[in-house]
């Protein structure tokens, strides 16, 4: 079990300074939160298969706690951050969330990683009636709950409104591409995506020269990257989670062929980015620590923070990217409910959330649509120099930046 | 309908695939048919020797032929000891499963806390060499595991048929008490036995850190097919082990090809179950 209780540690590096100078400077004025803790109790996969991502979501969320404690914690009083492993496990999400709220007690819960231990999670707050509070749910219609928000702006319907963004990036080109080969796991998140896809794909008028599911975990890419070759489409959307991308990047390479333009819905983004076969390949994303996302508040710091402890940590991918800044939007949400409604009732929260929604790193957000969610948010991003880039909508390219389509 | 490049690929990536499924399997198949001990730790001792050479590929840039060398007595030594303890707490059949098993999630364990549970990858310049022939491409380090376990399966094979200590170790297996009173050193076999799997197992590693993603929890994901694999290639029958992998390896990328990708986790059980079944007297 971590327990956050001694979040101040030295800095090493100018960005790290920069953060605690600017945290500090935050703070001045400022009353240091003093009294009992409040205890916030969550889970996340530091063992297991998500364990990759778990440990983004661990760095961010003790940022997070650190800068709210630098702040004036929360009602005055610091913040300590009971953090248990799940293991990657829906099963154990469900029993430890119970351990939390029975056993160790803690005031207020915030939401796991993933979309399974989310909803494992989900049903022990649902039946303890406690505020619920996650950033990577990839089905919002299973968010039923009425107390439970969502950090990231996936919007109510993303199978339907994502696959319009990438698209419409799609058709921006000199070439639009006039067939698709659609390829997913069978992730839930991932293949939900992927339907909504060829939907719209058809609505389009673009020819689904081939549609495969694949199962999670797959081992071995050969025949998939034969028929993906064999169906050779103009555009190539891919449902792939962790490093399936970079494997059906190399089997397709195995077979002398390099598809014209891919797209990758959730890929390591690390190793895709910097694998030669990653060069100009897609992807989705809410934030990338660049202008115009720089001008926001806290995201410099963020930032700067994150890469500094991801570095340390031996993150493959040290700059932080929507997974992080969805974990330190949850806190973001959370900081801004207790303070606003001067209250750590779970019912007087989720009811200022929903009337007063809550500023983030993603911008303003709000939770007055279905499952309590607002406008999506989602872009397409893009490795351009071994870095990954927002190139669609434009607004949110940085100055100079643009999608390169071959 | 698919075209017949795409049935030709997907056949020549199915095999080539089966050739390493044969090679995870042959330790197995033998200590299961020969020793008598179902030994689920040969799966993370293969993820073992893979994050070695990735290991020593990446950190110290030693080609993965070097490490193998280096690699597979150690695994030998780590085969004879864990024998060692096996005997002393005469480990049966049955309980060999549960003790191998504990040993798998220590050995994952140990893997987790040294290169974390992200995903590894060993990148090589040569990993995406294909040769050309006609339309076919073959993976160049695919066919070299197929070969490797081409050869190892063959030389398994001649060592149990034609020397004298593989005639000793079948003896030994089929009738322990009989093969002792022949004067056969069964002690002892096993403990060289054991050696030649755990370092068969650093080889399969070595082919799967080149050709597979590595992370810790993989460990498991090997071990439905490899067992399908196992039990239709017969107990103890280093070419059945081979020729059951490329069954299985051929049948699931030929099912990925025609169907779908999805069906290719049903097809090795699928087979296992038509066989069993069928029971064809070479089973």
């Amino acid at each position: 079990m971590t327990r956050i209780t001694r979040p101040w540690r030295r800095r090493h590096v100018l960005a790290g300074m920069a953060g605690a100078l600017s945290a500090g400077l935050a703070s001045a004025g400022r009353a240091a939160p003093s009294g009992q803790p409040v205890r916030v109790g969550s889970t996340l996969s530091l063992t297991g298969p998500l364990a990759q991502t778990g440990i983004v979501h661990k760095i961010a969320g003790e940022i997070a706690v650190e800068l709210i404690n630098s702040r004036n914690g929360l009602l005055g009083r610091p913040v300590e951050w009971v953090l248990l492993d799940d293991q990657s496990k829906p099963e154990v999400t469900r029993s430890l969330y119970e351990k939390l709220i029975t056993v160790d007690k803690v005031e207020l819960i915030t939401g796991p990683y993933a979309t399974a231990p989310i909803l494992s999670a989900m049903g022990v707050a649902q039946r303890y009636q406690k505020l619920f509070l996650q950033s990577s749910m990839g089905i919002p219609k299973h968010l039923t709950y009425e107390m439970a928000f969502p950090a990231t702006p996936f919007g109510p319907e993303p199978n339907k409104s994502y696959p319009k963004v990438v698209l419409d990036a799609m058709a921006g080109t000199p070439t639009p591409p006039k067939s698709i080969a659609i390829l997913t796991s069978k992730f839930p998140s991932a293949q939900f995506m992927a339907e909504g896809t060829r939907d719209v794909a058809k609505e389009r008028g673009l020819n689904v020269a081939l549609y495969l599911e694949y199962e999670f975990g797959t081992r071995d890419f050969g025949a998939i990257a034969a028929r993906v070759k064999d169906a050779n489409a103009d555009f190539l959307w891919l449902g792939a989670l962790g490093l399936d991308s970079n494997l059906l990047l190399e089997a397709m390479k195995k077979l002398d062929y390099t598809p014209k333009r891919h797209f990758h819905l959730y890929p390591a983004p690390g190793p895709l980015a910097l694998s030669p076969d990653g060069d100009l390949a897609l992807s989705s994303t809410f934030l990338e620590p660049a202008p115009p996302f720089t001008d926001r508040a806290d995201v410099p710091q963020l930032a700067a923070m994150y890469k500094e402890r991801a570095t340390k940590a031996n993150v493959p991918y040290a700059e932080l990217d929507a997974q992080g800044a969805g974990m330190y939007s949850q806190w973001q949400l959370l900081e801004q409910a207790v303070n606003g409604a001067k209250s750590l009732d779970d019912k007087v929260l989720a009811q200022w959330l929903k009337k007063n929604g809550a500023d983030t790193v993603f911008g303003k957000q709000r939770f007055d649509g279905a499952f309590n969610h607002g406008e999506p948010g989602q872009m397409v991003r893009q490795v351009q120099n071994k870095k990954w880039v927002v190139v669609w909508p434009t607004q949110f390219a940085p100055p100079g930046v643009k999608l390169i389509a071959p | 309908m698919p075209s017949m490049t795409l049935l030709g690929q997907s056949l020549v990536s199915g095999v080539l695939l089966g050739g390493l499924y044969g090679l995870v399997a042959l330790g197995l198949s033998l200590s299961w048919g020969l020793l008598r001990l179902v030994n689920l730790a040969h799966f993370a001792l293969a993820f073992l020797g893979a994050y070695l050479v990735y290991h020593l590929g990446t950190v110290w840039h030693v080609p993965p032929w070097w490490a193998v060398l280096l690699i597979a007595p150690l695994f030998f030594v780590f085969g004879v000891l864990q024998h060692a303890v096996f005997l002393y707490f005469r480990v049966t059949e049955l309980t060999s499963l549960l003790a191998t098993f504990g040993i798998s999630v220590i050995i994952e364990s140990a893997l987790q806390w040294i290169w974390t549970a992200d995903f590894r990858r060993f990148e090589t310049h040569y990993a995406s060499t294909s040769l050309k022939v006609g339309p076919i491409y073959v993976p160049v380090i695919e066919l070299l595991a197929c070969i490797a376990a081409a050869a190892l399966a063959w030389v398994t094979w001649a060592w149990l048929r034609w020397t004298y200590v593989g005639k000793a170790l079948r003896a030994a297996a089929e009738d322990p008490e009989i093969a002792v009173a022949f004067g056969i050193n069964r002690r002892g076999l096993a403990f060289v036995l054991s050696g030649v799997c755990a370092a068969y197992a650093g080889v399969a590693g070595a082919f799967i850190a080149l050709i597979s993603t590595l992370a810790p929890s993989q460990i498991w994901t090997w071990l439905g097919v490899v067992f399908a694999v196992v039990i239709i290639g017969r107990l103890g029958n280093p070419l059945g082990a081979l020729a059951a992998g490329v069954l299985i390896g051929a049948a699931e990328s030929v099912a990925m090809a025609t169907f779908s990708p999805a069906w290719a986790p049903v097809v090795s059980f699928s087979v296992l179950i038509v066989l069993l079944l069928w029971q064809p007297d070479w089973l």
